[in-house]
This record gives C-alpha cells, structure tokens and sequence, in this order.
C-alpha cells in the first residue's frame, strides 16, 4: 500500500548567471550552471557542469550517474538540455556480461560508460542530485564505507568489455563548454569534507579559509536563499552558505520535520516517498554525504574530526541537524523538557556563527566544530537516518518561511511510514506497521533523551574545556530569538499549531531513533521481524544448480549414436529451416521496434511443436548479435514461461527479476515495472520480452495480460513483447475488449509442418550424417504431417528408429541405415492403440466381462447399464462356454480391473451391484480383439 | 495381498514355535530366546553339515517364499518382458552415460511387473559402477504427492538441493519452482549428472493444475539443460489423453506397454517355479524332497481345476502370489508339504464371496428380511423398496406358510432393517434421507440373487420353511 502513496514534487530549473556562450549556429546558450529548486521550498540545488549527478530513471532505487559536461538551453530559456558522460551501474550491466568482470562488484560501484546508443543529452528536468563520484586504481579496493551517495570508478564499460579508466577522465574533467577555474577542480564543492580524509586535504584548506571569513551579510544572504557566488569562489562560497543555512534552519527545524526527512530519504525503497524527498531538495543529498560520512568516524578520533570537520561547512550541516529536534522543546517546553535543553544550547552555538562573525581562525572555529561532532558522536553510531538528518536542515536552511515545514509537517503518517522503512535499512522493503513503532518508541523517549543528553554532556566535559560551555550556553537566547524571528514572518497562527503538535509527536521518534541506533538493546521491532521470519527462507546464497558428474558424459561412439545426437529435439540447430518467412517477419518487427526505441506486442500462435519459441530465440540470437556489432541499439531480452510460473501474478517477480535481479513480491514487483516502464528514461535500453504460453497467465480480472500489454503502449517504455500461444483465437476467447484491443492486431500463426518440411527438418539436422535411408525419412513425416505437423514427434520417432536399427542389427558393430521397416516398427510403437493388445491380453473372465458389457448394451439399446445387468449376461455367458459357475466378487473384481486400466469407464465402486458402466473403447474395437482371439 | 500376510503370519508364527520348541528345546520358554538359539544352531550346522532338523527346514522355506510372494525380493530375472527390460535399460543407460534426456512411460494393467520391471532395470543399471556414481534418483508416486507443490518440496529434498535445511525444504512454492527449473537450466548435457526422476501413479499428475510439474519436466527433457529421464508408471490405457497437448507434445511418446500374454502352461509353470526352493537352500536334500512335491502338486488334477479358474479369473501376479501365499501358510513342522487339498482351501478363502459370507452372521428375521426383498424385487424389477413393504411380504410369508416364524413387532423388524442398512446390505436411493420417515425411506438391496441363494444353502440351522420360501418363485 505504500507505494500508492507517490506523491510528485514539482521541481524548477533555472538557469544561473548569464549564458557563458551562445552557438548562433544551433540558436543555444551555454550555462555555466543549474539551480533546481522545489516549489514550496525555498531551497536550491546547483548543479555546474562537471558534475556528477543522478538523473531520473526508471528504477527508483538506482538513478542514473552521470557526469555533466554542458548545460545548454534555446534561447527563449524553456529547453534545457545537459550533455553527459554516463557512468553505469553494475544492476544496469547485463548479468551475463557482469562475469567479465572477473570479480565480485561493489554495489557502489560504477563504469565509465563508453558505449554508443545511449543519447547523452538529457533534458535537464530529469536531473535528480549531485552526487560523489571517485576513482580509484583498478587494484585499489573499495573504500569501507556504505555511503550510499559516492560511487567509485575503476573501470569504463563499453558494453562489451571492461576497460580501465583513466583518473582525470572521471573525477573531475574541466567541462570543455564551461570551462571552470581551476579552484572548481573538486567538482563536488559540497562534498569534499565527506570525503576520508585522506582525499580531504585540498578541499579542506580551502574551506578552512572560507569559514571563518564569511562575513555574515554572505551566510545571511545564504540562508535566505539569494546567494549568488561567482564561479570563481564556487566551492568556497558554496560551503559557506550551505553552513549558513544550515544554521539557520537548524533552529527552525522541527524534530518531526528532520526525522520525517531523513526517513523518506533513506526509505529509498518507497518509491512515491522517496520521490518526493528527492524532488523537494537535490542538494540535500550532498550534505547527507558529508553527515553519513561523519557518523561513520570512530569515536575515538572525535577530536581529530572535529577538527577537521571544522573546517569542513557541510558539517556545520550534520550538527543542525542532531539540533533540530531541540529545537522543538524549545517550542513546545511542556513536552520535553529535559531533551531539549542541551541541544538548543548547541544550536545557539551554531547560530552565533549565523549573527557575529565568529572571532577567530582555525581555533576559534574548532571548538563550535568539536560541540558539534561530539553532540553526533551518540548519533554516529547509528547507522541509518543519519542522511536525511542533514538533508532535511539544509532544506530547511534555504527557507525564510516556514512553509516547507509545515507541508512536511501535514503528513505526520507519511513520515512515520518513512521512518520505519528507514530503520530496516535501506535494502528491506516493506515497511509494516508503523504506528506501532511510532507508539513503543514514544513510550522510551524521554528516558532515552536524558540519557543521551547526558552522554553528550559527559563527552562534553571530557573532551571540551569550560571555555566551550561557556559559550555553548548562552547563545540560547540568541537562538531563540532568531527562530522567533524566522516562524514571526511565514507563518500563519494556524500553521504554527500544526506545526508544534507535529513536533511534539514527532521529536520523541526523533531522539529514539537515534537512541536505538547506538544501542542494541533497544526494540528494533521491523528489522527484527525481518530478519527473522517465522519460517527460515531458502539460504540467501543458496545457487540452484544439480551436482556435476564424477565421470564425463561419454560421446557418441556411431553414426547411429551421431545421428540420435543430433536428432534430439534438445540440440539447437545451426539455423531454423522452414521458417523463413515468420522469422523473418517477427525479425523485422522486433529489431524495427528497437532501432525506433517504440514499444509494440505480437502474439504468435501455432500447435505445439511447430516451431514458435525456437523461432522466437532464433531471432533474438541474431538480434543480439547484431547488437553485439554496434548495428542496432543494445536491448534487454527477457523470457517468461506461463507454464513455469505457480501463479499468473508471478510473471511480475521473473520479469523484475530478469531485468534487474531485484527480488520483490508479486504486488511489488508490479508497482516497479510499472513505474519502470511508464518513467521517462533517457539510457534505458528496449525490453524485449517473450511471453510463453500467455494462456496461463489468464486471471478472472486479466490485469497480468492487461498490464503486459499496456505497458508497450507507454511513451517511455521501449518494450516489445512476443506473446506465443497454441490457439489462434486467444485474443477474441479469453481475453476482454480491453486486453485483446491492447494486444493489438499484429499476429502471426505457425501453420504445422507439412511432409516436406518435416524431411528438410530431419535432414538439416542430420546435416549430412548418414543414417537415414531416403524413404524411411519420407515415410516419417509423411505419418507426422498427417497426423500433427509436430516437429518434436518427428525427431522423437526418428530417434527410436535409429535405437531399433541398432538393436535389431546382429552385430553393433556393423549397424545399416535406418530402414522403412525399423521406422515403422517405431510409428507402430507410437500410435498403435494399446486397447486392442489390452483386450487381447485381459483374462478369459475379463473378456467374458467385455463381452456381457456388449449384450447388454445391446440388449438395452444404451451405452450404459449397472454392474448387476452386465453381471446377469456375464453368469450367463459363462454357462454358455462351460466355465464354472462365476461369484458377484469374482465378477466384480473383473470388472474393476478393467476399469482401472480404462477399457470401461465407472463409477466410483461403493455403489457396489449399481454401479454403472460404460465401455471406453468401441464396440467394434472389442469385438475385433475378441474376435481374433 | 499384504492383508492376508499380516493375517496369517501371526498364526504360522505360533504354530511354528509350538513345532519348534516340542521338538527340540521343550526347556526354552520365551520365544525370542528360541529364535536366537535357532540362529546360533543354524550356523553351526551350516559348516558341520548340510542336513537340519525339519523345523529349521521349514522356517528357511517360509522365509525365502515370503519375501518371493510379498514382493519383497526382486526376481533375478524379468520374465517375459524381456524386450520392454532392454528397452528401458538402454534408455536409462543412455541418459546416465550419454547425458541424453528421455522420456517414457510404463503402461499395464495392475499386477502386470511394471514396478518390477523398473526395479529390475534400475537394480541393473546401479551395477554399473559408472552410472551408480553419476545418476541421481527422484522417486514420486501420484498417491503420495498430491499436487505440485508438495512434489516439488519432494523433489528438492531427494536432490538434496541447497534450499533444503536439513530433511525440511522451505520456501514458497513459487520459489521452490524457479529454484528447481534454475537449477536444473544450469545443467548440460556433458557436465551435470543424470537425475532419473521416476513417477508412479503417473496418470494422478496429471491431474494436478496446469500440469505444471509434468510441463516442467518435459520441458527440460526436450531442451539442453540437465539431462533428466523422466519414468512414468500407470496402468491407465488412455493416460496420454490426459496429457495437454503442449505436455503432450514434448513427452517423447515412448511407451512401453506390458501386458500379460500368459498361456495356461506357462501360469502353471510360474507356479511351480514360485513355490519352487532355489538351489542355495542350505539343506539340499530337504529342497529336493519339497521340490519334487511341489512337483506332484502341480501336475495334480484337482490343482489344475483350481490354478485354472484362477487363470482364468485373472493373470495377475499378485493373485496368484496371494494364492501360493495362503497354500504356504499351512505348511508347518508336522506338515512339511503341500497337499492339494491346501491348495483348495486357498482356492476357496480367495474366491469366496464376501457379502456372502457376511449374510451367515445375520439372524433369522434379518435373512427373512433380505428374503422379502429378494420377493419384492424379482416382483417389481429391482424397483427399490422400504421398510413397510419388505414388512408387509414378510407377513405375507408368516400368514401363508411359515411354520416355524412367528411375528416380530414393528419396532424390532425397524431394528433388523437398520442393522442391514449399517451393514450396507442395503441402501437409501438418495443420500438425502433426512426428510422422509425411516419406515418409508425408499432403499434399494445390494445382493444378488444369487449371493442370498449361496448364503441360504450355509446358514446353519436354517429352517426349512424360510428355504422354501426363499426358493419359491413368487413370495
């Protein structure tokens, strides 16, 4: 249910400063950079060019990475285009192609991408966030970290093969159109300080300088939003002003609001959630990698963090955010005393950065740095909420008003849905129950508080000097005074009610969460149950796979054996004789589909046995190799079998799991595909998917095949399907107006083989094996066309003939071709009617019993006649040949022998002496057995 | 066939211990003791001589048939299946050494060998020390696995397959599926071992929804994955009709159909080589001397008479085993042969007429009862009846000629009525008897005439009137 819950942000984009260049040739500005904002937010995001970013895709959880190379718009400003070097995850490689790799991948893990067919112009409206992207040498391993917003580059992916990558080609190229002063270089401004350290210094030195100096007109104009830094002072500037807003939210920012925000933010699982959480603020994501990092420190270096957080803005950041929720006490003071007091304090700390320019250097900074980082330290040992923490205050910072927090504040179950799903950490997905969570932990939170508090306040003495206290509280009222000042002008009286009961409720969550991330003791009720489950899963890393033989499979010794090889229906062959004309058609169909990057369904029917799913393969064989030598787009290929799934909604988990390896229920998947094949995707390959016996997947309200079908129709699709099945009429008998009309009109029907295809069947497999006299092999699929035009049956019946060959020749070693006669031994076997030998074979009593069956029913005139009638002509018939009298269990226990083996037909034996019998062979067919007999 | 095992084994045992303690260990009381001691003298003598006291004599011959005649030992050979027993073995060996997936089906009426023949195959083909190292073997029977999932659970488990924990198999059944198809798409043909996967009671699969056990199977057999063989066993003629056509497409249509063509001498030659002791009993001279009776047994005439209804009736083996089967158990200590009057009253306790006999426990007015009906039935032509009816004849009866009958009070002629219906001598015509009143529930007689005739000729101490009575042609 909680993917119903998606809610779109809208974003706006705009351009910043003044076109760097203009192309009169092509009518398009070149800009240096991009603010999104969201509307209703006062927050922006800026995205330069050579930048990473994330841009929207069709699967929630991993967005595309890319790396800005110029951001460009027609004249008139309403296009707005980016040109980008993509970077592709390891889910988008192709699972095969992944072996390459020749190791395990790190799910951070990303390739320079260097394919073609893939448009690398986006249009800018699909840009998601900024995020972290590093190199490192192929034999480097991957840093310990499960930041989720840094990637790391070792290796480029042409979608063939991998290759190294140089480093300047991925970290930080000077875009060519924009070219940046060499002070942008870290091309993540905001992110450095998230950066380990050893990567940090640069960056460092850089801010260091920035920090202090801000003179606060800067950081004010920050915080209100309007900062405008020249590219020049692009990374400096830019920290600070995020500091600054980060300060200043950090007092408007409600505990519930913080706590909301990072959960939706770390629910990346929800997608309608997470959706909006992205929308609202895309720089967000930047600061959560500043925090997460933090949190991961040890506690033991705090005091070496701290000092080079210090210099480091966007940790200001992490600390408005471990803020916030006192903030509400503030507010609320009935609620919460206790918990409120300390952090305020901080906050107020913080703040003063945001009023007097804080005094002095690298020193004077440290010590707010140290308050700071100390009041994360219980935090750090939280793992999961800590992103959206430092989101949500930047967002908040950016905002005057107090409009955002009040929206957010609007939907108190969202957000506790959010933070459920939050602390099953990010990879669970079904958030459960979150009320109830919500409830246990209001429960534990001010015991919790207090006792956090005063861990922070014990670190606060042990690690700080009275100096740090000292200021740490009096800047209190200053805080106060500039959160009143902030609420005074956006709010409505009524907004700020909302508001406040929606902190209170929602900070206690706030503080427990963090609480139970330190400790283990605390009820981590979802994560828990899904840990878990009632009943032990199938072993996560279980591979399905049957033992391999001790000894090699012995090869074929003859030209029978050879033969038999080859004629197995199992063995694919070379190519697909016979049907030219439909593979061609279904060739052109599905690769003109790909190369025009549309959508469209087929539905192919024909008997079994005649040649549609290998046809299906044989042209996505070719396909793919056509792919292979760059003539047509890459595409994904994807087979469902009706028959191979236990329920029609399970075609939803394979597809997902074929195309993206996700594992999800049927309800779920289907939200993905959905969203996956209805979301605008600009690098998303065409889908093809084959549809095996599509009659399965009929269900009373039909939305399997609705959906399937409805999704081609989709702009952004890109999806052909093949749907195969016997009868021809599928569409008009099963399916309602609204599938079948979905499924469209194009269709094609395999006609079953006739004589000589079936003989160019047989011989091209043979290819050229001599084991085959000319008429034996006409005599088959003569029989076989007659008969079905199955192609299965012929090569079944060929591969008998050649084992009664072998067999009836005296010596093996000297085996002939396979004649007419060892072929019709072999036709015999397999369509002989095994009633007559049945009959033949059946005890005297039994075919007395068959017999009687006949006389009544003649006697009666009926096909049918209860055991006692049939009995009364069985005694007499038994008289009439001399045999000794029969008994009633005698009789009947003929009778039902018969009836298990089928020659009659019966009713279920307690009816006893009124049981009805029926005969299940004709008339004329018994009395013939008997007859010869 | 098991039934009577279990019934009979009890009373030979005793008997048997009885023969054994009177003769050689009257001081021995408990019976376990008796047999260890048994054991311990059986070795002895074993290398001393090959002469044992009759009593060890016939526990040897008791066991050795019993295991024969319960199916328990395999024979060493198929008999008359030879060609269908090639069949299968190249089939099977080309799946365990060359990889080739195949399919058949075993189709017989019941009692025909088809399990035997498969053992037989199967115990063949694990000789080879080559194939015994490579196959795998699944084993299914349609009673047991009645839908797909739990044949699907079972099939992991005797795969042992890595979602099992323990002997449990966990997981959906929609898991469990991808799994296995998983697994067994990863296989090829040279470097995965064979899995025999053996389904008895075949035509019961099919009735499982979509087939989609049988389609999966199938389906792997006729494409390059795992090499599997797929063996069905049914006795159902027509179990391709079962079959949809897209599972019936890819089953290889090979059948190996197994029926018996017995003639009479060779029925009476299977006899005599069923009761017949193999060369290796440890006592030869004993073996000899029971052989030679066996013998003289069969070629007498009466015993013809009786193995010749009995063909006859049926040519089933299981029949014929229960036959041998009840002769064996009168065989003891104090009677160390058989004689053909044993095999006669075997003949007699196999063909007996169970409702018939079941009429012998019956009190008079109960068989007067069933009289009446008989009268009502041959009068309106098997129309059924109730209470009143059959009542009002047999008042008829009373007033007319019955001598030695007098009247019962309805609610004791209600009583024996009911009693016949618990019985299921007789039964309502519809289920639904809850509206009507007891006395006029239309029912309808589930003997035949000439059960009640049969019946009426044993029952003891009937009188002779009631016999008339019966006999007559109207009541």
């Amino acid at each position: 249910m909680k993917y119903v819950t998606r809610l779109r942000v809208r974003r706006v984009y705009k351009w910043r400063g003044q076109p760097v260049s203009f192309n009169r040739k092509l009518k398009t500005q070149d800009f240096g950079s991009l603010a999104i904002s969201v509307e209703g937010l006062p927050r922006t995001t800026i995205i330069n060019t050579g930048q990473h970013i994330l841009i929207e895709g069709g699967d929630e959880d991993s967005p595309y990475v890319a790396r800005v190379i110029r951001l460009f718009g027609d004249e008139s400003g309403k296009q707005k285009k980016a040109a980008v070097q993509w970077f592709v995850r390891v889910s988008e490689v192709p699972a095969p192609k992944l072996k390459l790799l020749g190791r395990e991948s790190h799910p951070q893990e990303i390739f320079y991408y260097q394919g073609r067919g893939c448009d690398d112009e986006v249009d800018a409206e699909s840009i998601l966030r900024p995020v972290q992207v590093k190199h490192l040498d192929a034999a480097a391993p991957f840093p310990d970290s499960d930041d989720k917003d840094t990637f790391y580059v070792k290796l480029s992916w042409d979608s063939k093969t991998f290759k190294t990558v140089d480093a300047a080609l991925v970290e930080s190229q000077p875009a060519p159109a924009s070219s940046p002063p060499p002070k942008d270089k870290p091309s993540l401004p905001p992110s450095p300080p998230c950066s380990p350290p050893a990567a940090a210094p640069a960056s460092r030195a850089v801010s260091r300088r920035a920090l202090p100096t801000p003179d606060p007109t800067i950081m004010r104009k920050a915080a209100s939003g309007e900062v405008r830094y020249s590219r020049a002072t692009m990374s400096a500037g830019r920290s600070a002003p995020i500091e600054a807003e980060c300060l200043h939210s950090a007092t408007k920012l409600s505990a519930s609001k913080c706590l909301s925000a990072k959960r939706r933010n770390a629910a990346a699982r929800t997608p309608g959630v997470r959706k909006k959480l992205q929308l609202s603020s895309p720089e967000k994501m930047i600061h959560q990698d500043v925090l997460s990092q933090l949190l991961d420190e040890d506690l033991e270096q705090e005091v070496m963090l701290a000092q080079r957080l210090s210099s480091s803005p966007p940790q200001t950041l992490s600390v408005t955010n471990s803020l916030s929720p006192l903030k509400k006490a503030h507010r609320a003071p009935g609620g919460l005393p206790d918990a409120s007091l300390k952090p305020t304090v901080v906050i107020n700390r913080l703040s003063g950065l945001d009023s007097p320019p804080s005094p002095t250097g690298d020193e004077a900074t440290s010590p707010q740095q140290q308050l700071e980082v100390e009041l994360q330290t219980p935090r750090r040992r939280q793992n999961t909420p800590r992103r959206t923490v430092g989101t949500r205050t930047e967002q908040k910072a950016t905002t005057p008003s107090w409009r955002r927090e009040t929206q957010s504040l609007k939907e108190p179950a969202l957000e506790v849905l959010a933070e459920v799903e939050n602390e099953n950490s990010p990879v669970l997905l079904a958030a459960t129950t979150p009320r109830s969570s919500k409830r246990k932990s209001a429960q534990l939170v001010s015991s919790r508080i207090r006792k956090q508090l005063n861990l922070v306040a014990n670190q606060l003495d042990l690690n700080s000097d009275g100096e740090d206290e000292d200021e740490f509280l009096p800047s209190k009222k200053e805080l106060e005074s500039s959160e009143e000042d902030g609420e005074g002008g956006g709010l409505s009286s009524d907004e700020e009610v909302v508001e406040k009961r929606g902190r209170r409720a929602a900070a206690p969550r706030g503080r427990t969460r963090h609480m139970t991330r330190s400790s283990s003791r605390t009820p981590r009720k979802t994560p828990s149950r899904k840990l878990t489950p009632s009943t032990p899963r199938t072993p996560r890393h279980a591979t399905p796979s049957i033992p391999s033989r001790t000894l090699a499979a012995r090869q074929p010794t003859n030209v029978l054996e050879e033969a038999r090889t080859r004629l197995h229906v199992s063995s694919v062959p070379e190519s697909l004789p016979c049907r030219e004309q439909e593979f061609q058609d279904i060739y052109s169909f599905v690769e003109s589909k790909i190369i025009d990057g549309t959508g469209g369904c087929m539905y192919i029917s024909g008997v079994p046995g005649t040649g549609k799913t290998a046809t299906v393969h044989e042209v996505m064989r070719c396909l793919q190799h056509v792919a292979d030598v760059d003539e047509i787009p890459p595409f994904n290929f994807v087979e469902i079998n009706g028959m191979k799934m236990t329920d029609p909604h399970q075609a939803y988990v394979q597809i997902l799991q074929k195309l993206t390896g996700q594992k999800a229920t049927a309800d779920h998947a289907a939200v993905l595909l959905e969203k996956r094949f209805s979301s605008p995707a600009p690098r998303q390959e065409t889908t093809v998917l084959l549809v095996d016996e599509l009659d399965l997947l009929w269900t009373r309200k039909q939305n399997v095949m609705y959906n399937l079908f409805d999704w081609p129709t989709r702009r952004h699709a890109r999806l052909v399907v093949l749907t195969i099945a016997n009868t021809m009429d599928l569409p008009e008998r099963i399916m309602i107006n609204r599938v079948a009309s979905r499924l469209g009109l194009t269709r094609m029907s395999f006609q079953p083989y006739g004589f000589k295809q079936l003989q160019q069947i047989i011989t091209s497999r043979l290819n050229k094996v001599k084991a085959f006299e000319e008429d034996a092999l006409q005599l088959v699929s003569r029989k076989v066309a007659a008969l079905s035009g199955d192609a299965r049956r012929c090569l079944d019946i060929c591969r008998r003939a050649t084992e009664i060959c072998e067999h009836s020749a005296p010596d093996p070693s000297a085996t002939g071709l396979v004649g007419m006669s060892h072929v019709m031994e072999a036709l015999d076997e397999m369509f002989s009617s095994p009633y007559i030998t049945a009959i033949k074979c059946a005890s005297v009593q039994e075919q007395l019993f068959l017999r009687a069956v006949i006389a009544e029913f003649r006697r009666l005139g009926l096909e049918e006649a209860t055991f006692q009638q049939v009995f009364v002509q069985h005694q007499a018939l038994c008289r009439v040949e001399g045999l000794g009298p029969v008994g009633v269990s005698e009789g009947r226990a003929a009778c039902q022998r018969l009836g298990a083996c089928r020659l009659l037909l019966l009713e279920p034996s307690r009816l006893g002496l009124l049981q009805r019998v029926r005969l299940n062979v004709s008339q004329d067919d018994v009395l013939y057995a008997l007859k010869a007999d | 066939m098991m039934e009577s095992c279990v019934t009979h084994a009890p009373s030979w045992s005793s008997q048997q211990m009885r023969g054994v303690s009177a003769n050689q260990m009257p001081e021995m009381k408990s019976s376990q003791e008796v047999v260890i001691v048994i054991i311990i003298n059986m070795s002895k003598r074993k290398v001393k001589d090959d002469h044992m006291p009759v009593g060890e004599c016939i526990t040897q011959v008791q066991s050795i048939l019993r295991e024969r005649f319960c199916h328990q030992k395999l024979p060493e050979k198929p008999q008359a299946v030879e060609a269908q027993h090639k069949h299968l073995l190249e089939l099977l060996k080309r799946t365990a050494i060359h990889g080739e997936s195949n399919s058949v089906l075993i189709v017989g009426p019941r009692g025909t060998g088809k399990t035997m023949l498969l053992k037989c195959v199967l115990r063949e083909l694990l000789g080879d020390k080559e194939v015994q190292k490579n196959m795998l073997e699944v084993h299914l029977n349609g009673l047991l696995q009645t839908d797909d999932k739990i044949a699907l659970k079972e099939i992991t488990r005797q795969l042992h397959l890595e979602n099992t924990v323990g002997d449990k198999v966990f997981g959906s059944f929609a898991e469990n599926l991808s799994f296995l198809l998983e697994a067994l798409k990863k296989g090829n043909r040279s470097s995965s071992r064979p899995v025999l996967f053996v389904l008895d009671e075949f035509d019961l699969f099919a009735l499982h929804k979509n087939q989609t056990l049988l389609y999966n199977l199938f389906d792997v057999s006729q494409s390059a994955q795992a090499p599997i063989a797929v063996v069905g066993v049914t006795c159902r003629l027509d179990v391709l009709e079962l079959l949809e056509k897209r599972v019936k497409s890819r089953f290889s249509h090979r059948q190996i159909h197994l029926v018996s063509s017995l003639t009479f001498t060779q029925y009476l030659e299977r006899v005599r080589t069923q009761f017949s002791l193999p060369g290796s009993f440890p006592d030869a001279k004993f073996a000899q001397e029971w052989n030679a009776s066996v013998k003289t047994l069969c070629e007498d005439k009466s015993v013809e008479e009786v193995l010749q209804r009995h063909f006859n009736s049926s040519k089933d083996f299981r029949s014929m085993h229960m036959l041998l089967m009840l002769c064996l158990s009168r065989v003891s200590v104090a009677k160390p042969t058989v004689n053909p009057s044993d095999l006669l009253e075997a003949s007699r306790l196999c063909l007996s007429d169970a409702k018939a006999d079941m009429l012998h426990g019956l009190s008079i007015l109960e068989l007067c009862l069933i009289i009446a009906m008989k009268h009502l039935n041959d009068v309106y032509e098997g129309e059924p009846f109730n209470l009143q009816m059959v009542h009002n004849e047999f008042k008829k009866f009373l007033q007319r000629k019955s001598n030695s009958m007098y009247n019962f009070e309805q609610p004791v002629v209600m009583k024996a009525f009911e009693h016949l219906q618990q019985l299921e001598l007789i039964r309502p015509v519809d289920a639904s008897s809850a509206k009507t009143q007891r006395e006029y529930q239309l029912m309808r007689l589930m003997l035949d005439h000439s059960q009640i005739m049969e019946a009426l000729q044993k029952y003891p101490q009937c009188p002779t009137d009631v016999k008339q009575w019966a006999m007559s042609a109207f009541g």
